[in-house]
């Protein structure tokens, strides 16, 4: 499942993104690297201000270039899009690569039905008529579940429910059939119900067109349901990456066992304390030194010499799978089992 | 469910909100039915989670139980005393033993006041001077709810959102309450941080003997922090009962339908689960569908659904206090339900 096999499609090298603010420089994303290949989903867990979404919107260019530092390679289908012109990039967005964002009715316009915005994206990239640009809104809004698409496709996003705004979302996101999705919590803010909703038809769609997934999200729950492969995000740096099996059976992290462990879930024993991670998540104006999980982690001082505050651990992946944590194997492997065992006794 | 007086009994309880319309002379045209008659009881000490997807009015009876909102129909007992219709002077003493925990801890606080001033807010209002004087009271307080004490003449914006949320938890608690409705204490937060605030709530509920009402939307928070649990659709309570019933044996199709929408973060071949997609969207609450309100998006509904309103009763092989209302209740080796269509309007 890992995306070795060939040349990746989507492929993020040493990503480091700084905001110039009058407090300072926030180091957004300090150091990220991964790939992705076609017909694959790649999930993204982080809390808020972990960089998760910074991070794509760089991918797509929709940065404010004038107080944003980047450093680092991102290559489409082996193009680089940090130094692509806004022209060159314009030509890409929509049409090679899209983004579904949380807040539909936010990312839809008023002013425009939805028919016109999807059909919109369609002509602006293939150069079709306005009759078959409308056709294929028509076509699309149908393919993504939304009922009577001949009529519903002169409505006002007004109109729609939050579901049938994200699907509309979706469709245009889809419609000139992108390689690359980039979804920034699509589900969020949705009910469940209509959330696996939502799902499903985005793994259908997947497996119809074989396109490339980048799926950001907070919930493991949503990353347990469709990713292949697993980034875990903290502080701008990612802390853990594997196949979704590994991470979510065998975190190697203390964050993602932090995370892990502080879900309730609907199984298991019920009168056991959750297990928090203590503090909140830090800030990237001034982030901690050394590991900037140390001052949350249960186990930096099992670590000699404190190393976790002085020193930032390397993230080493090995066939896709790493951590970035100065815990070595066996401690890990005693420490964590020992965690196991008190929520167990609790 | 003790047989002593419920701390809380609601019965009926229906709120409508009017919808006004028509030129020149603006009459009333219909009426958001939010809340459709709901029948609960909370007892002392004990927490009842309220869960429901957005739009079920869950919310609307949060603020109908603490009487922010004025019920069109029901009665509310809080303490064998009728407080439906309580004019504000009546309520006065009652309110001081109801407090509200709010969703948005960004929202609730004021941004101008120092989290002393806050605290302390509750006990100005009902002019209430504990021994030892209010500060003594607001830095135990601040204690209780896991704040340094010292942070007494801090302002909201200084704390993270955890912290504020704990700030809210230390306002309600500042009067003794009795019973506090919690409505989404934790959806606005962080996920490594729900889990502090979610075992702060519960260490509260225990060490302080306090009924709750938990609003959430999330099952797997309900379940963690809820004795007995009732599920919502569009204002009517579809099932209520004791947690261990309603997750291990949910004989509501919609609570089915829910349960199994959560996505959970295991990585299972073959999930212990069926799977239950359900299509379209929850009905507007304005025209909600005649009978049961569900019956659009289930997958039994008869003629019977559509004309007949199902009871909340103990339907057969239910234990006592596990109330469905349903014709076609659910058993456990009901057979999965099919994947539904992706028209919602088919279904219809």
């Amino acid at each position: 499942m890992t995306s070795t096999d060939q040349q990746p499609f989507l492929s993020v090298r040493d990503l480091k993104v700084h905001f110039s603010t009058e407090d300072g420089i926030v180091k957004a994303v300090d150091g990220l690297s991964f790939d992705l290949a076609k017909g694959q989903t790649l999930g993204i867990v982080g809390e808020s201000g972990s960089g998760k979404s910074v991070t794509n919107l760089t991918i797509l260019g929709l940065h404010d270039r004038d107080r944003t530092a980047i450093d680092g390679e991102i290559l489409l289908d082996g193009k680089e899009l940090l130094t692509a012109t806004e022209r060159e990039l314009a030509q890409l967005r929509g049409n090679k690569m899209s983004m579904i964002f949380q807040d539909a009715l936010a990312s839809l316009s008023p002013y425009h039905t939805v028919g016109k915005q999807i059909s919109e994206v369609y002509r602006k990239h293939t150069g079709a008529s306005k009759k078959e640009s409308r056709e294929r809104a028509i076509e699309m809004l149908k393919r993504v579940g939304i009922p009577q698409p001949e009529v519903r496709v002169d409505d006002y996003p007004h109109l729609f429910s939050g579901g049938m705004r994200q699907r509309a979302m979706i469709a245009m996101a889809l419609v000139c059939d992108p390689e690359l999705l980039i979804a920034d919590e699509p589900t969020t803010a949705l009910d469940v119900t209509v959330q696996a909703q939502i799902m499903d038809l985005l793994k259908d769609l997947q497996q119809e067109f074989g396109t490339a997934i980048v799926f950001i999200t907070h919930d493991l729950g949503v990353i347990a349901d469709i990713a292949d492969d697993v980034l875990v995000m903290y502080g701008g740096r990612c802390v853990e990456r594997g196949t979704k099996k590994e991470v979510l059976t065998d975190p190697q992290h203390p964050y993602t066992l932090g995370l892990l462990s502080s879900m309730p879930s609907l199984e298991g024993p019920v009168d056991v304390p959750l297990m928090p991670i203590p503090g909140s998540p830090p800030s990237l104006l001034n982030p901690p030194s050394g590991c900037r999980f140390h001052p949350r982690c249960a186990f930096a001082e099992k670590v000699a010499g404190g190393r976790c505050s002085s020193e930032s651990p390397v993230l080493e992946v090995v066939d896709g799978r790493g951590s970035a944590c100065h815990l070595t194997t066996a401690q890990r492997q005693e420490l964590f089992a020992d965690l196991a065992a008190v929520a167990q006794h609790n | 469910m003790s047989d002593t007086t419920p701390l809380l009994d609601v019965s009926g309880l229906t709120k409508h909100f009017p919808i006004k319309g028509g030129f020149p002379i603006r009459r009333t045209v219909g009426a958001v039915q939010a809340v459709d008659g709901l029948d609960f009881q909370v007892g002392e000490g004990e927490s009842l989670g309220l869960v429901g997807e957005s739009g079920c009015g869950k919310s609307t009876t949060g603020r109908l139980i603490t009487r922010l909102l004025e019920p069109s129909a029901g009665k509310i007992t809080y303490s064998g005393q009728d407080i439906t219709h309580a004019n504000r002077k009546a309520l006065a003493p009652i309110r001081s033993e109801i407090q509200m925990i709010f969703q948005d801890p960004y929202a609730s606080l004021n941004p101008r006041q120092t989290v002393g001033k806050i605290v302390a807010g509750p006990m100005e209002i009902n002019n209430i001077n504990p021994a030892g004087g209010r500060e003594a009271r607001v830095r135990e307080l601040l204690e209780i709810v896991g704040l340094n004490p010292e942070h007494y003449n801090r302002f909201p914006h200084e704390f993270s959102g955890g912290q504020r949320q704990r700030i809210g938890v230390a306002r309600a608690l500042a009067l003794e309450p009795k019973l506090i409705v919690a409505d989404e204490p934790v959806s606005a937060l962080d996920v490594s941080i729900q889990a502090q605030v979610v075992n702060l709530l519960q260490k509260v509920q225990r060490e302080l003997g306090i009924a709750f009402v938990f609003i959430a939307h999330d099952l797997a928070i309900v379940r963690h922090f809820s004795q007995r649990v009732a599920v919502m659709y569009l204002g009517k309570i579809v099932e209520i009962a004791d947690r261990d019933d309603l997750y291990g044996n949910p004989r509501h199709p919609y609570t089915r339908a829910l349960l199994s929408a959560v996505p959970e973060a295991t990585v299972d071949e073959t999930p212990a689960r069926e799977r239950i997609r359900l299509a379209g969207d929850v009905p507007s609450p304005i025209n909600p569908p005649t009978g049961c309100r569900f019956r659009t998006r289930c997958w039994k509904a008869t003629e019977k659904c559509a004309t007949e309103a199902p009871p909340l009763v103990q339907v057969e092989g239910n234990k006592p206090g596990h109330l469905t209302a349903c014709h076609y209740p659910e058993t456990a080796d009901t057979v999965p339900a099919p994947r539904l269509s992706k028209d919602p309007e088919a279904a219809a």
